[in-house]
């Protein structure tokens, strides 16, 4: 299958920086999750050929990993962190209004695939909590009223 | 030779114990008759400290260590078990039974279930844990295989064996934490050898068995260790059985105590591939053909009717008017009994064996050379070995465990030679890929034309490497025969301390060669021009060699043949005999099943299996084992009596063919009732008590007593083969063999599911064929 | 983008070059960048080794081992290539300071990368940024590439005749990475289960290597101790705990952020003085003084300087430097409750007790704080963690066991106020997760 150009150079020199080809794995899953929305049977058939190794192999590995899913999800991921600095600075009261907005709960997505949301641990913001990632995107320090803010500048994206 | 490793000097519960360096606590433990527990640690698979219930305090330590991962130090302190100790694994029992379904009452490893042991040992009376457990539904991975994820309490044995032991790779482990899982290679099913490794190694319910599951509770079952009858590899098998309405049925198949040759090991046919036994088309009465059509008679009918004819034949023509074809499946003594019987009772060598590999060219190799054969242990610890032809993973399953196992654990440098891409390549230090494996093989024996320019250098690279080996193991296939083994033999002699095994193909492929069923040999590969010993014990000994099977086949068609005795083989459906060519000819088939032979037989006589009676076997390597009696069904007979019964028919003396109670008054079986089978189970009675009256003519260990006698190789300690160990035969101390015609060699072709006629019946085996992906298997981890 | 703060108290070494645009190369050179690794190119590598071990410096990522002497345990010669393996999977809850490091001043990690390797005869060197770190992954990526670009990395570095690579590598979302023979089992493709110890990483680590693994905020503290010396490195802090380290300040403190502070600050005054104390005029009840793994220290415990040995004397740990205040509003089952399900949804699930203790405690707690609680839990709470304590496989187990045994042992009366069906007293609405129990 294809990927981006991008993907593949990128991919080519990774490959040159380990003396195993194994070692490639994980950051090259999130690279193609990034390109395909979800790690799909065609993609892992793909990277378990590219790097010798069985599907079961690169299954076992992608379910390990927090970030990796086999599912596809809405464009805007959003990532509420609920570990204890954000506990302690409104996490509960973010994470009530964003499903209140968004109409979904801990790993739903929205009807229109616009976003999908869930809970996570911590996610290194402890001292702007509390933060919320959509995607790779930090958004820290947020109140329910910054919250509407963010989540329109991302539907506002798409228009 | 290195030099011995060094000893370590440690103290376990005040103990003194000294274990070699580099040995792991839990094992040093173990030398002094300290058990440490554990679930996830099993020797020669990779460490885990997984479970934590080997936990130990290891003075100066400020943790309790694992025993299983840590190696021993001199004057290292250990205590296994105190009351912190005690404390520590009952709470590891106490979190696994957090999540455990605890429906012991239903499950198949109830009562002989790791886990149930160490709670029992260890395990808390009081239940702490008042949270709903986590259920998921039973799945099924494959015909054999099923999982109970909730049992499951991760020790990952199954992966480890799977990968590091089969080099499958089919198993894994998905997900973290608590919602972690062994998962099947295909999501939803496993590709795999099926071999059922994970099943037998698995400590608690988890994997079970689909040939298995819920038939039995452990404890109703009686467990006989015996050999296994599928390929010529001979592993050891425990079967469990119990009564049924015909006798002893077989429930089970495993290796109980990982005892004999193959260890740990059983491929997909030791497990499971017993239920050809218990098949519904086997024949249950004697059959003879009346007015064209085989009809149900009773024994004493049968065998009046055989022996009449018998004689019929042997009063007008002789005994070169009777054929006799025997079993690669039947046991030594009834192999020798058979040959013994055409030869002293019929007067005939009219003898022969479908052949799977060329044996007495073998044997013609290695004549007077002691020492030169392997045995299937020293596949496992030979520092080399030369794999010329064949595909052990497909078709001899425990060579090719042999061969991985002492790769991974033993650095054994592996070289296969092969036409194919075969497997076992994955291990190989050296792989030369060849047109012919016999070039090779002529070229090793010093004819260097065979290698063409090109190759000639790769292949004098390999043979040089061969040359520099100590202890080097030279396995061939049936594609090397004839003068090509006298030049590999050639080539062994070259290399010190080299030795050879050749490969047939069924599990007693071997014996049925050592017994002599040849036209021209007689047992351990004697001329029958030159009968010796045999003559003096037999008295009569046919010194002009008889017909071989196609032979015997040719005169069936010109009515040169009058007479055909068959056991244990189905030459139409296996040798592609013309059936046309019975038509005049009067048969008699020994069989399980009504075969292509049997079909057109005059008289079918139902027989026993190898599990449902006792004798030896001797597997390709030469190393000989004991069956014993596991299974029965009192509707067949094992065909060591059919043979006696049918000698007695004719009028013969059996006390010439069977030396049994000499002196003594016969007990023909008619005082314990005569059942079908009585004698036999007698025989094993007799063995356990390690008794030998000999006192009926059905009783093999008086034979086998003949063939120790007069088989020079097979005078091997009859207290360690009766006890259930493997003895190998000598065969440089056997005859000198002859160079055979290579045409009658044809291979079995078997793979991992397939075993003959045996195959053919066993529903296991055709449910794992019919649920194959037609795809290949996934790809191996490079690291 | 984190916000920058400061307090006059603050001692910035490893955060000198903080909001000066020092991840562009040039003004990271400006900011006396790459004197260090020339400086340690022509040392001994022993010397190099002797500085850091003599500085004091001591693990960053919260183990606090002596990092001149981990460097010194890598054998001379080794058939196998030798590693440097930074550690950037900062995900400690309470933790945000080596994202503050990636993004203001990546290059001080590059160097201490090399200087590493100078000092154990490595040639090349990984730095691991956690997957949800993109941006800074990126600004890494692009740091790298300038160094390659001046001759800094590569063949010949600094034109001294000998070669250095270094490599960035992105994780995928997994605290247990952290670890560190975890972070090289994701290094090399696998799912970060821990590696049996021994033999050790410095014996035996990447791809069998001998390898030397250190926290981004260790590596960055070596350049200014090759510069300015261990002596220097050393009285900045208290007796054997050289430097200063950077102290994240969050939960219920009126000026949360990234401080960098001498070892042995008081921590009274650190909440007070450098936070500013508590917001809404409540009062403190407890405090994480180095991330989530730590036991927690009440309002009466903080009068102590923040240094290893200290903080161990006084039963909790100094660990990653995550400073976490807790006013009296908060419900302490919650919180032990909420570092709970960060365990156990982070265990890795390779060893019994973790894998089983974690998820028993999760179940157990959501109950009893949702009012379904019975007296024997809190005991069992408190039996629970302690069979779990120094038995798994790796110190995840510890890190979960830790905290809830010092929140049930100072705070119990919390638990028993839970008692007998009571909700939660701390809760607004009193609608919290729960689980079906069959009691």
């Amino acid at each position: 299958m294809r990927f981006s150009d991008q993907f593949e150079q990128r991919f080519t020199e990774m490959l040159t920086h380990y003396p195993t080809k194994r070692s490639v794995l994980v950051p090259t899953l999130l690279y193609a999750q990034d390109e395909v929305g979800f790690l799909s049977e065609e993609v892992i058939a793909e990277i378990a050929s590219r790097l010798d190794l069985t599907e079961l192999d690169v299954r076992n590995v992608i379910s390990y990993y927090s970030m990796l899913t086999t599912k596809p999800r809405g464009k805007f991921n959003v990532q509420v962190c609920r570990n204890i600095s954000c506990l302690l600075r409104g996490a509960d009261e973010l994470i009530e209004h964003c499903e209140k907005k968004l109409g979904i709960g801990h790993k739903g997505t929205t009807p229109d695939g616009l976003f999908s949301f869930e809970h996570v641990e911590c996610i290194g913001a402890c001292s702007w909590a509390p933060a919320v990632q959509v995607n790779y995107d930090f958004h820290e320090n947020l109140t329910t009223e910054t919250m509407d803010r963010v989540l329109d500048e991302y539907r506002k994206k798409v228009q | 030779m290195a030099d011995a490793p060094k000893l370590v000097n440690i103290t376990v519960d005040g103990k003194p114990v000294a274990a070699p360096a580099g040995t792991l606590l839990i094992e040093a433990c173990k030398t002094v008759g300290i058990e440490v527990p554990s679930f996830c640690y099993y020797p020669n698979l990779s460490l885990q400290g997984a479970c934590r219930m080997c936990l130990v305090r290891v003075e100066k330590m400020p943790k309790l260590q694992t025993a299983c991962t840590t190696g021993i130090t001199e004057g290292m302190v250990v205590v296994t078990d105190s009351d912190e100790i005690r404390q520590a694994r009952k709470s590891m029992v106490e979190m696994l039974l957090g999540n455990h379904p605890l429906d012991c009452p239903v499950c198949d490893a109830g009562g002989e279930c790791e886990l149930q042991d160490m709670t029992f040992s260890y395990g808390a009376a009081e239940s702490k844990f008042i949270e709903l457990k986590q259920h998921r539904d039973e799945q099924q991975w494959s015909p054999v295989v099923y999982f109970d994820r909730p049992r499951c309490i991760l020790c990952y044995r199954c992966v480890r064996v799977c990968g590091e032991g089969m080099d499958v790779w089919a198993l894994g482990v998905d997900n973290r934490g608590a919602v972690s899982t062994i998962v099947p290679n295909k999501q939803d099913h496993l590709e795999c050898e099926e071999c059922g490794m994970c099943i037998d190694i698995c400590p608690v319910g988890a994997l079970t068995s689909g040939a298995y599951r819920y038939k039995t509770r452990p404890w109703e079952m009686k467990h006989v260790g015996t050999t296994c009858t599928h390929c010529a590899d001979g592993c050891k098998t425990t079967l469990g059985v119990r009564r049924s309405d015909t006798g002893m049925e077989i429930v089970r198949g495993d290796n109980r105590d990982k005892s004999g040759i193959n260890g740990d090991f059983l491929c997909i046919k030791g497990r499971y591939a017993f239920d050809f036994a218990n098949n519904e088309d086997r024949l249950t009465q004697p059959l003879i053909r009346k007015g064209g059509r085989l009809v149900p008679a009773t024994w004493e009918e049968a065998f009046e009717f055989v022996g009449r004819r018998f004689k019929e034949v042997l009063d007008r023509e002789g005994g070169r008017a009777i054929g006799v074809i025997g079993s690669t499946r039947t046991t030594n003594e009834e192999n020798y009994l058979l040959q013994k019987f055409a030869r002293v009772a019929l007067g005939t060598n009219n003898i022969d064996h479908h052949r799977t590999a060329d044996f007495p060219a073998f044997a013609a190799a290695l004549h007077g050379k002691s020492g030169a054969t392997a045995s299937m242990r020293d596949v496992y610890n030979a520092s080399a070995i030369l794999l010329i032809g064949n595909d052990p993973t497909e078709e001899h399953p425990l060579l090719a465990w042999q061969i991985r196992n002492n790769v991974r654990l033993h650095n054994a440098r592996l070289y296969v030679v092969n036409s194919r891409p075969i497997k076992l390549r994955r291990q190989a230090a050296s792989f030369t890929q060849v047109t012919s494996e016999t070039d090779f093989t002529e070229f090793l024996g010093g004819d260097e034309s065979l290698a063409s320019f090109a190759t000639r250098e790769g292949w004098n690279a390999v043979r040089d490497k061969l040359r520099a080996e100590q202890g080097l193991v030279i396995i061939f296939g049936s594609e090397i025969f004839g003068e090509d083994i006298q030049a590999l033999a050639r080539f062994a002699a070259s290399v010190p301390g080299a030795k050879l095994l050749c490969l047939g193909d069924y599990a007693n492929s071997r014996g049925a060669a050592d017994m002599g069923l040849y036209p021209d040999l007689l047992p351990g590969y004697f001329p029958v021009s030159g009968a010796g010993k045999f003559h003096q014990e037999w008295k009569i000994t046919p010194a002009a060699p008889g017909m071989n099977i196609g032979q015997m086949f040719e005169a069936t068609k010109t009515g040169q043949l009058k007479a055909l005795y068959v056991i244990g083989a189905n030459p139409v459906g296996r040798l592609n005999v013309n059936p046309s060519t019975l038509k005049n000819t009067f048969v008699v088939v020994q069989d399980m099943f009504l075969t292509e032979t049997a079909a057109l037989a005059d008289v079918v006589l139902p027989a026993a299996n190898a599990y449902e009676k006792a004798g030896t076997f001797t597997n390709t390597c030469g190393d000989i084992q004991i069956l014993k009696k596991a299974g029965e069904v009192t509707t067949a007979k094992p065909d060591f009596e059919m043979i006696v019964r049918i000698a007695d028919a004719i009028g013969f003396d059996v006390r010439k063919l069977v030396p049994f109670g000499h002196g003594v008054h016969a007990d023909m079986g008619q005082s314990r009732g005569a059942q079908s089978g009585e004698a036999d189970q007698h025989a094993v009675w007799l063995e356990a008590n390690g008794l030998e009256p000999k006192m009926s003519p059905f009783d093999p260990v008086a034979t086998l007593d003949e063939i120790q006698r007069l088989v020079p190789g097979y005078d091997v300690s009859r207290t360690e083969l009766l006890a259930g160990n493997d003895q190998h035969t000598s065969i440089a101390a056997m005859g000198p063999g002859t160079v055979q015609n290579p045409e009658l060699i044809v291979p079995a072709k078997n793979n991992l599911f397939s075993s003959g006629t045996l195959g053919r019946y066993s529903r296991t085996l055709n449910s794992v064929i019919e649920n194959k992906d037609p795809e290949p298997a996934d790809a191996v981890p490079t690291d | 983008m984190a916000t920058l703060v400061s307090h006059p108290d603050e001692v910035r070494i490893v955060s000198k070059r903080f909001g000066q645009g020092a991840t562009k190369i040039d003004r990271y050179l400006e900011l006396d960048g790459y004197k260090a690794v020339r400086k340690a190119l022509g040392m001994q590598p022993d010397a190099i080794i002797n500085e850091v071990k003599n500085s004091g410096l001591r693990g960053r990522g919260g183990a606090g081992f002596n990092t001149g002497l981990k460097w010194s345990f890598v054998p001379k010669q080794s058939v196998k290539p030798k590693y440097i393996l930074c550690n950037g999977d900062e995900s400690e809850p309470g933790t945000c300071k080596d994202r503050l490091i990636f993004e203001e001043d990546p290059h001080s990690v590059i160097e201490g990368v090399i200087i590493a390797g100078l000092a154990v005869g490595a040639s090349s060197g990984y730095i691991y940024i956690r997957g949800e770190y993109r941006y800074l992954l990126e600004i890494m990526q692009k740091a790298i590439a300038d160094a390659y670009a001046k001759g800094f990395l590569g063949k010949n570095i600094f034109g001294s005749g000998r070669d250095f690579e270094v490599y960035w590598h992105g994780g995928a979302g997994a605290y247990e990475v952290g670890e560190e023979s975890a972070l090289m089992e994701s290094l090399e493709g696998k799912r970060g289960v821990p590696r049996i110890r021994p033999p050790f990483p410095a014996v035996v680590g990447l791809w069998g290597g001998p390898t030397v693994i250190n926290n981004a905020e260790t590596l960055a503290s070596v350049p200014p101790i090759i510069l300015a010396g261990a002596e220097w490195f050393a009285n900045l802090g208290t007796p054997k705990n050289g430097g200063t380290r950077l102290f994240c300040l969050s939960g219920h403190v009126n000026k949360p952020g990234v401080y960098e502070l001498p070892m042995g600050y008081n921590l009274k005054k650190m909440i007070y003085e450098v936070g500013g104390g508590i917001p809404n005029g409540r009062k403190l009840k407890a405090v994480v003084p180095g991330g989530s793994s730590c036991p927690l220290l009440t309002a009466e415990e903080i009068d102590l300087p923040m240094d290893f040995d200290t903080l161990m004397k006084a039963g909790s740990m100094l660990g990653s430097g995550g400073v976490v205040m807790v006013d009296d509003s908060t419900c302490m089952v919650k919180f032990a409750l909420r570092i709970m399900k960060f365990y156990q949804h982070e265990s890795c699930g390779w060893c019994i007790p973790c894998r089983e203790g974690t998820d028993w405690l999760d179940k157990t707690l959501t109950r009893f704080h949702s009012g379904g609680g019975i007296r024997k839990d809190i005991d069992n709470i408190q039996y629970l963690s302690e069979n779990m304590l120094g038995r798994t496989f790796c110190p995840l187990g510890d890190a979960a066991a830790l905290p809830t045994i010092s929140i049930v042992k100072k705070f119990r009366k919390e638990f028993e106020d839970h008692l007998e069906g009571r909700p939660c007293p701390f809760e607004k609405k009193g609608t919290v997760e729960q689980l079906p129990v069959f009691a």
